[in-house]
Formats: C-alpha cells, structure tokens, sequence
C-alpha cells in the first residue's frame, strides 16, 4: 500500500501556497470554510486512496502540529 | 403506557378483545408486541410448527404515521414466510431516488434501489405499516398453534421464573414461558422493567409528517429537497398506496410542536410540495423527534429483545422496521433449532448478529443525520461543499447523503460464517444473504426450503442436505459458481460458506448442525 508522501514534492511552493490563500480573498469565514471543503473534496476524490487521505487526516488533527496555530 | 390512553390512537381495523386465560399457564414462546417485529417473529416460529402465544396491549392496528418504506430484504424474508406477494400487490414498488436542492427542478443527484435486476422482489415498497400488520396477522390466524391475545398488556416481569403479569381491561393473570420475546416497541415495559440500559444520541431536530391524499399523476420515486423554497431545512416525498402521500418536513428544534400540526399550519408546506392547484385532505398528522441508541445486549437469559426495543435509529434509511424484521428473521431459525433440540448457545449468535446489524444500522443513519442536519459551522461548510459541487461535478454526487436506503446488513464475521479457503472473483461473499435470480419456472429463493441448502453448479451424490443445481449461465455467473462449486446456506437465506471444488468432508468445518 503506497504511503502519504511527505517529503518536499512540489518545485514552487511559494505560488502554490499563494494560490491558496487567494482562493480565500475577500470571503467571510462561512464561504472560506466551504471552499477549503470543495477543495479537500476534489484533492481527495483525484487520490482516490482512503489509507492516503486517513495519513493526512491524521496529520492534520496532531497535537504537535496544531498546537502551532493556538 | 396507561390502558385509558389507547382511546386516543386513530385505529386501522379492530380486533375482537381477547378474555383473560387462566392463571400461571407455562408456554414455549411467549412474544410480547404485536408489530411488524413481533408478528414477523410469531409467523416464522409458527409456521416452523411451535406454539407461540403473541400478546398485544392493543385490541386494534394503529393508523397513525409509522414505517411506510420496506426494503428488498425485508420483502426477501416475507416471501419466505409467503406474505409478500400481497404487500407488493397492495404497496407502491419503487426503485428510484432523486435528490434537488433549493429551486432547481433538475436532481443533483439520483440512486436506483435495484442494482440486480431480474429478482421476483422489487428494491423496495412504500405500503403504510398498519397493512404490512394486517397482511401478517391475516396468515397468522391461519396457523392454529399461533395465538393472537388482543388487548393483553405487560405489567410486570419476574425473570426468576420467567413469568410475566398480564392485564386486560377487566382481569389480571399471570403466565410463564421458556422464552419470551420482548417485540414491545421503543418505549419497551419489558427493558424499564428489567431496568436495561438504552444508551445512544437523541438529535435535536423536529419532523413534521403529514400524510394527505390528493390524486396527481407524478413518478413514483423517492423525491428528497435540501434547503427546499418552502422553507425548512429538508423535505422528503414518498408515494402511498390509495393515493396517500407521505411528506416530511425538517422544522428544526426550536418549533412548538402542538401549533406545528395545525392544519393552517401545515397547509403552506404541503402547498409549497404539491403546488397551490392541486386540493388535498390530512390523512393524519404528527411531528416527531428522533433518536439513534441500543441495548448493549439483546439476549438476557431467557428474554429477548427484537426490532425497537433492543435498538432505534432515525427514520432517514428506512432501517426501524426494515431491521427490526432482520431480527425476527435471524431470530427465528435459530430458536427454531435449539426448541429442536440444539444447543442453547445458538441463540448467543442472534445477540451477536442483531448487535452487528443494529450498529451498521444506527452508523448509517447518524451519517445520514450529520450530513443533513449539521452541528457546527465547519460540518455545514463541508455538507454545503458537496450540494454545491454536485450540480457541476459528478464526483461529488456520491457524498450526497439524503439517507442511505436499508441493505441487508452483512456478518462476515460471524461464528456462524466459514470464511472463503479459495479466492473468488465474483459471486457472494460468506455472510451475506443469497441475492434472487430466475431458475426454471420461478425464483431461486422459492426453491430455499426454509432449512439449510446447498447451491451447486452440479447435482451432489448423497447429500446429507438439500442441493439446488444452478444450471443455467446466469445463474452460475451471478454465484460465480463452476461445475464443482458450491454454497451452503443457512435457513434465513444466508450463504454460511462457499467452496469452488466442494466435497461433502467441507461441510465440517461449517456451522451447519450435522
Ligand atoms: C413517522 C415514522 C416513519 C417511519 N418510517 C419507517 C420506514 O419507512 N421504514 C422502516 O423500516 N421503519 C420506519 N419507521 C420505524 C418503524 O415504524 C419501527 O421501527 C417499527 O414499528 C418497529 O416495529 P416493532 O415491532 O419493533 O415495534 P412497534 O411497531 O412499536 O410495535 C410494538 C408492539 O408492542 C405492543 N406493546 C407495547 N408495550 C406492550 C406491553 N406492555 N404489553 C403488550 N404489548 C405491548 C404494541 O401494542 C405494539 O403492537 C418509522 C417510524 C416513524 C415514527
């Protein structure tokens, strides 16, 4: 079974980071919520692997790493 | 519930007032209930040949708003028992669902209940549930050693001895039974009696249903709204028979529930649904509030708890009534043998199995439940996503949760289940319940004798049990079954075990009782 990949795996993260933030321009908080949905929804259909997608789940609800944003 | 109280229950047919028996008489089985789980469970045992005495606290089937959806399965089970032929005659047989969302008259979104065609029961039936109990308790007054007692209501248990007290209107008595099926509904006296646990999650959200008749041509089809223009947040439309329609409004929590059921104001709901031309009459109306929990066992000794007493779940997957007669079902063969003689701890299995099902149960309808009524700002973000990108996208469709429709529920790993020693490419997996197919002049399932049978691609030599001979293609390619394979499957229809070069020698390692 393929593992999530979480070594660097993108040549500009810079611009794909700015990509992500300018979806959110200008939206309340209620229209950023839904887009950040559509967008883990489409990403998550493209993987289609349910073990890749609990990994990043289980990255995104870490302690450790969520702790950072309080 | 006090007897005085029953005047108030709007009544489908009555039944004559059973007097009271004699004191402290012994039965074999005594089921306690007399809806569709408790009938079910009393024709099954009744037509194995066992004397069941069926109490009632009712002298009369209710016509209030209850199941009207019954599932492919549920039909599979009342076909065995011979009953289904006249619930489908009399229900309305649908396949399709259509979900929309606000305004917009395309579906965003559509299921077919039927993914197998060529089966002799349909993917489901909408037949109000006061018929599905008539039905039942018409071929129950055929059985002789089945005895409906009308008006009899539980008051007391001793589970010492096994005995219950009885109480109809004029008398009090009391009877004792080796088994006691308590089949008396979400509010069960049976478990508040014995003091049994119910544990689960109560969702705070009211449901006004109204049944009206009006006469319109439209597709009989599951009909479901998110965010529909009439207002509330969900709304549902099911077709009846006689022209009854079923429409459930989601009305939130904070409503008063008494103004909610006035006609004037239900009126512009059913108006929003219907449209404003076309006239309708309330058949009846009620709001309810619903509730996902089970007991953490349905085996107490020589009690136990079928359909609504032993587990509850929102109404969104059809699944009270539906699971509640997989009950029965499962139930019923295995009493059946242990009342034959077998072991007692057959009956462990059922507690096993009913705890299987009612988990799948309640799992599916509290996603249904989040998914339609969310509870926090990120989950309605998250259900709104979905709505959204279902118009436009089709890989979004499948998120759309307007309640998953009840399936059999399936026990790969069940004691009672051998697990595949070949690998199978297609067919059905051990656990789950054998799917129809057209064989000879009828069904394949007609042709299940109620025992344990064996399915093979060829005729068996001195077998011990049953064969059924799958000679024709599609028949084979739907078991995936080779000339020299073969399925055992048990007397509620369950495949138990599957070889594909099968020898009689196989059948030890099985749960079939040699
Ligand atoms: C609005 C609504 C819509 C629904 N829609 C569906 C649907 O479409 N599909 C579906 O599968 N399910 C549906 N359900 C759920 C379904 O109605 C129940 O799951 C089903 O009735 C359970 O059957 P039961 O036999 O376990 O209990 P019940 O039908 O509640 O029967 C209990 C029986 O026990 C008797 N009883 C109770 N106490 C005593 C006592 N002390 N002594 C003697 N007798 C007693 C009662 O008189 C009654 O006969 C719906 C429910 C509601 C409210």
């Amino acid at each position: 079974m393929a593992d999530l990949n979480t070594s660097p795996n993108l040549t500009d993260p810079d611009g794909l980071y700015r990509t992500l933030i300018d979806l959110h321009a200008g939206c309340t908080d209620a229209e950023s919520h839904k887009r950040s949905a559509k967008l883990i929804l489409c990403l998550a259909n493209h993987i289609g692997d349910e073990h890749i997608f609990r990994q990043a789940v289980a990255i995104a609800g870490d302690a450790q790493t969520s702790a950072k944003d309080t | 519930m006090a007897r005085s109280s029953f005047s108030a229950i709007p009544r489908h047919k009555d039944y004559a007032a059973v007097p009271a028996a004699a004191d402290n008489a012994h039965h074999v089985v005594i089921i306690v209930g007399g809806g569709p789980v408790g009938l079910t469970a009393a024709l099954d045992l009744g037509q194995r040949g066992h004397k069941v005495v069926v109490l009632n606290q009712f002298d009369f089937i209710s016509g209030g708003s209850k199941a009207i959806c019954f599932g492919k399965r549920t039909l599979d089970i009342w076909n065995r028992l011979g009953v289904a032929d006249r619930m489908v005659e009399k229900g309305v047989v649908w396949n399709i669902g259509k979900v929309f969302r606000g305004d917009r008259s395309e579906p965003i979104y559509e299921f077919d209940m039927l993914a197998a065609k060529d089966q002799k029961m349909p993917g489901f039936i909408n037949l109000q549930q006061y018929w599905a109990e008539e039905f039942l308790i018409d071929a129950i007054m055929e059985l002789p050693n089945v005895e409906l007692r009308w008006g009899h209501q539980v008051s007391a248990i001793d589970t010492e001895a096994n005995r219950l007290t009885i109480e109809t209107d004029t008398d009090t008595y009391t009877a004792t039974a080796d088994w006691i099926l308590a089949c008396d509904g979400s509010r069960s006296a049976i478990r508040d009696m014995m003091g049994l646990d119910f544990e689960g999650r109560i969702f705070e959200d009211n449901f006004l249903i109204a049944d009206v008749k009006f006469e319109e041509e439209r597709p009989v089809e599951r009909w479901f709204w998110f965010d529909p223009p009439w207002g509330g947040a969900s709304a549902l439309l099911h077709k009846q028979p006689d022209d009854i329609w079923r429409l459930d409004f989601q009305l939130g929590w904070d409503i008063d529930r008494e103004a909610a059921i006035r006609p004037e104001n239900v009126a512009p709901y059913v108006k929003g649904m219907i449209g404003d031309d076309v006239p309708f009459e309330e058949e009846w109306y009620s709001v309810y509030t619903f509730q996902c929990r089970r007991m953490a066992r349905f085996v107490h000794d020589r009690v136990i708890f079928l359909g609504d007493s032993a587990h509850l779940v929102s109404p969104f997957g059809a699944r009270g009534a539906n699971g509640g007669v997989a009950d029965a079902d499962n139930l019923a063969w295995k009493l059946d043998a242990v009342l034959n003689g077998a072991d007692a701890s057959l009956i462990e299995t059922f507690n096993e199995e009913g705890i299987c099902t009612a988990d799948e149960n309640i799992l599916k309808s509290t996603q249904s439940t989040d998914f339609m009524t969310p509870k926090s700002t990120v989950s309605r973000a998250c259900r709104d996503a979905v709505l959204d990108l279902a118009e436009a996208h089709e890989f979004a469709r499948p998120f759309v949760n307007s309640g998953r429709l009840s399936t059999p529920v399936s026990y790969p790993e069940s004691s009672l289940t051998t697990p595949d020693r070949d690998t199978w490419t297609n067919g059905i997996a051990p656990g789950s319940p054998a799917i129809d197919l057209p064989l000879r002049n009828g069904w394949l399932l007609d042709s299940l004798d109620g025992g344990w049978n064996l399915l093979s691609g060829k005729a068996i030599e001195d077998a011990p049990l049953p064969v059924i001979v799958l000679d024709d293609d599609k028949a084979r390619q739907r078991y995936g079954l080779s000339n020299g394979g073969a399925y055992l499957v048990r007397p509620d229809q369950y495949i138990a075990a599957r070889w594909q070069h099968f020898t009689l020698d196989d059948l030890e390692a099985t749960a079939w009782p040699t």
